[in-house]
C-alpha cells in the first residue's frame, strides 16, 4: 500500500531565548535565533516510523514561513523526510491560527495525502489547535494529541492521555494526526542524512500558487488582534536560606507567615 | 445583554471548577447560557444556575462518547445557532481547545486559546493572555464574528449569582464527520483524592533530584500535610517516576496556584513556562546556581532529603 504522509512543521524562535514582539505586535523573528519547533520533531519521528513500516511511502515536511523557514525543513529532511514544501510569502506576515490552517489545508491538498502528521503545539504560539482546525478544513477524522499511535490496514489507532482518562482512537485514512512529546524520542539526523538532505528537493510555493487571496492571511486577514504586550515584571529573588540543619523549620515559618499553615 | 455561551465541563453532571469560573466571567459580557452535552443536566443544573446560568442547552446522544471531538462541535454549533451569542467561552482544556479551534472554523470567527482573564473594553471582549513562557502579558481582541475563547482554570473566583438555569433541550443534527473518529476504550483516570492539580491552592512538585520513584512519597506526604496536589517536572515523567498527567510545564499542566514548592527542580525554562504565575514561589535545591532561585519568594539550598521530611513534620506539628 502506499501512502503520502505530510509532516507539519513549524519554524519557531528558540525557547532558551530572550523572545519578545515586533512594533506591529507580532512575534519578533529577528530577536532570536529560529529553529525547528522541538515538538514538530516528534512528529517527524513518527511520520518516519509509520513510513519506515509501510512498503512504499513518503514522507513530505511542510512549513509555512519566512525565508528562514527552509532551515525547519532541512531538518526534517535531514532527519529522513523525502521531500520539503515551502510555502513562503510577503503577505503571510502575522496570519493568525485560522490562516495558517487554511494555508496549510490548501498546500496539502496540493500535494496530496493519506496522513497528516503535525506537532501536539507550537513552541512559540503554542496555541495546540491548528491540528484540529486542519481536520475540519480537509473533511478528514482528527486523531490528535497520541502518546502512541500505529498505522495498518488503511486506519490510525493511538493512544490519547486526556485529563480524565486515557483513550484508544481509531480511523480510517486519510486523516490528521498530532503527537505529543511523549511519543517516542526524535532521532538525531546523521552525517549522511545532513549530506542526503542537501539534495532532496524543496518546493516553493506562494498565495497564488495556492489560490489564496492576499486578505485572507497576514495581518490583514486575521481574525484577532493583540492591543498590547507587557513584559511581565522579572519574579524577583526573595530570601535564600542554606539548610544547616534547621531549613525545614525556617520554610515552616514562613508558610505560617504567609498563612499556609 | 447579549447571550454568552459557556461550555460545560463536567463528569456525569458534577460540574468541575473551571466551568464555574467561565460563568463568573462570561456575566461580565452579558447572560450566561451554558451548553451541557452528555449524561447528567439535570444533576448539573443548580450548580449552572446558582453561578448565573440563565439557561441550560442539554443535548444526551451516544455520540459524545462513542466518537472524538466532532459531536461536540456539532452540538455546541447547534447551540451558536440557537442562540446568536455574542460569545462562545470554551475550558482551555486539551479538547476544549479542540472544540474551540473547529467551532471557529465554521463560523469564520477569531478564536483566543488560554485566556487568564477576560473583560469587556469599548464594547468588545478583550482576552488576557500569558506567553512566551509567562514573561509577557499580551491583551487581544477578536476583530471578525463572535470571539471564541478558551479560559484557563483559576482565571477568576467562581461567584454565586442565582438565575433560572431552566433546562432547555438541544436538538442536535450530526455531521457526516461525527463518526469519523471512534473511541475505542476508554480507561478513566484513578483519583488520588487529591486536590485537581491545575486547580489546587497549594502545588508541591517533585524533581530529577528526587532520584527515584519511590521518593514521590515525600512529595505526596508534603502535598497532603498541606492539603495540596503533587506535581512533576518532565525529567521525573520522563524517568517514569511520575505520571505525565501531573507534570508541570509547556508540555504539561499550567498551574498558578497560591503556593507553588519546588524540591530537586532545576528551572529549566520549560518548567517555568508551567509555574511562573503562581503567587508565592518556594523552592529546595541543593545546588545554590539552580535558576529557581531566581523566581524564589523563598529558598532553601539543601538536600531535599532533609529538608522536605522536617518541613512536612512541622507542617504537621503546626496544623496539630
Ligand atoms: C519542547 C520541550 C518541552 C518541555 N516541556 C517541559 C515541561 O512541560 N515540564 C518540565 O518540567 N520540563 C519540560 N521540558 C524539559 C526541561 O527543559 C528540563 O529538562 C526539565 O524541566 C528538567 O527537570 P528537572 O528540573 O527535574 O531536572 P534537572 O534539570 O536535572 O534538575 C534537577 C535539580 O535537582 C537538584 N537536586 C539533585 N539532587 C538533589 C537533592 N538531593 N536535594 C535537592 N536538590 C537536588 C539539582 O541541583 C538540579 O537543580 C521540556 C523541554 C523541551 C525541549
Ligand atoms: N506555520 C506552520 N507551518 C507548518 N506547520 C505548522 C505551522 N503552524 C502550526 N503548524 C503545525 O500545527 C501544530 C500545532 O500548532 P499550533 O496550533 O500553532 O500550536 C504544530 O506542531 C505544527 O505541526
Amino acid at each position: 500500500m502506499s501512502l503520502k504522509i505530510v509532516v507539519c512543521v513549524k519554524y519557531v524562535p528558540d525557547a532558551t531565548g530572550d523572545r519578545t514582539f515586533a512594533e506591529d505586535l507580532t512575534t519578533d523573528r529577528d530577536a532570536v535565533d529560529g529553529l525547528l519547533s522541538e515538538l514538530d520533531e516528534y512528529a517527524v519521528e513518527q511520520a518516519l516510523r509509520i513510513a519506515e513500516d509501510a512498503d512504499d511511502a513518503e514522507v513530505i515536511a511542510l512549513t509555512i514561513g519566512p525565508e528562514d523557514a527552509t532551515d525547519a525543513l532541512r531538518k526534517a529532511l535531514s532527519m529522513g523526510a523525502d521531500r520539503a514544501v515551502h510555502v513562503e510569502d510577503d503577505d503571510l506576515h502575522g496570519t493568525d491560527a485560522l490562516g495558517t490552517s487554511l494555508v496549510l489545508a490548501k498546500a496539502i491538498e496540493h500535494t496530496g495525502f493519506d496522513l497528516v502528521v503535525c506537532g501536539m503545539a507550537s513552541t512559540d504560539g503554542g496555541m495546540g489547535v491548528v491540528p484540529a482546525m486542519l481536520a475540519e478544513r480537509l473533511g478528514v477524522p482528527q486523531v490528535t494529541l497520541l502518546s502512541e499511535l500505529s498505522v495498518a490496514d488503511g486506519a490510525v489507532t493511538g493512544r490519547r492521555d486526556g485529563d480524565a482518562a486515557t483513550e484508544r482512537l481509531r480511523a480510517s485514512l486519510p486523516a490528521v494526526v498530532s503527537v505529543t512529546d511523549q511519543s517516542g524520542e526524535a532521532r538525531y539526523p546523521s552525517f549522511k542524512g545532513i549530506m542526503a538532505a542537501k539534495k532532496k528537493p524543496v518546493e516553493t510555493l506562494d498565495l497564488e500558487d495556492l489560490d489564496i487571496e492576499p486578505s485572507q492571511v497576514g495581518l490583514a486577514g486575521a481574525r484577532t488582534t493583540v492591543l498590547s504586550a507587557t513584559e511581565r515584571p522579572p519574579r524577583t529573588a526573595g530570601e535564600i536560606v542554606t539548610d544547616e540543619g534547621e531549613g525545614g523549620k525556617q520554610l515552616a515559618a514562613f508558610l505560617a507567615e504567609r498563612k499556609f499553615i | 445583554m447579549p447571550d454568552i455561551l459557556v461550555y460545560v465541563d463536567h463528569t456525569d453532571g458534577a460540574v468541575r471548577k473551571p466551568t464555574l469560573e467561565l460563568l463568573t466571567l462570561a456575566r461580565r459580557l452579558g447572560d450566561p447560557v451554558a451548553v451541557h452535552l452528555g449524561p447528567g443536566a439535570e444533576q448539573a443544573a443548580p450548580a449552572l444556575a446558582e453561578h448565573g446560568a440563565v439557561r441550560v442547552l442539554a443535548a444526551d446522544a451516544p455520540e459524545f462518547a462513542d466518537y472524538h471531538v466532532v459531536p461536540k462541535v456539532d452540538a455546541l454549533q447547534a447551540a451558536v445557532d440557537a442562540v446568536s451569542p455574542a460569545a462562545v467561552l470554551v475550558p482551555s482544556s486539551a479538547e476544549g481547545k479542540e472544540i474551540a479551534a473547529r467551532l471557529a472554523v465554521r463560523t469564520g470567527s477569531g478564536l483566543l486559546t488560554d485566556a487568564v482573564d477576560v473583560a469587556e473594553q469599548d464594547g468588545h471582549v478583550v482576552a488576557t493572555q500569558s506567553v512566551f513562557a509567562a514573561s509577557y502579558t499580551t491583551v487581544s481582541r477578536v476583530t471578525e464574528g463572535m470571539p471564541v475563547i478558551t479560559v484557563k482554570p483559576n482565571a477568576a473566583a467562581p461567584e454565586p449569582s442565582p438565575a433560572a438555569g431552566t433546562v432547555e433541550q438541544l436538538q442536535v443534527t450530526f455531521s457526516a464527520l461525527a463518526s469519523g473518529t471512534q473511541v475505542v476504550t476508554r480507561t478513566p483516570r484513578e483519583t488520588t483524592g487529591r486536590p485537581e492539580l491545575t486547580e489546587a491552592a497549594i502545588v508541591v512538585s517533585g524533581g530529577r533530584g528526587l532520584g527515584g520513584a519511590e521518593h514521590f512519597a515525600l512529595i505526596e506526604e508534603l502535598a497532603d500535610a498541606l492539603g495540596g496536589a503533587v506535581g512533576a517536572s518532565r525529567a521525573a515523567v520522563d524517568a517514569g517516576w511520575y505520571p505525565h498527567s501531573n507534570q508541570v510545564g509547556q508540555t504539561g499542566k499550567t498551574v498558578s496556584p497560591q503556593l507553588y514548592i519546588a524540591a530537586g527542580i532545576s528551572g529549566a525554562i520549560q518548567h517555568r513556562a508551567g509555574m511562573q504565575t503562581s503567587k508565592t514561589i518556594v523552592a529546595i535545591n541543593k545546588d545554590a546556581e539552580a535558576p529557581i532561585f531566581e523566581l524564589a519568594d523563598y529558598g532553601v539550598v539543601g538536600d531535599l532529603f532533609d529538608v522536605v521530611p522536617a518541613l512536612t513534620e512541622e507542617v504537621k506539628a503546626r496544623k496539630g
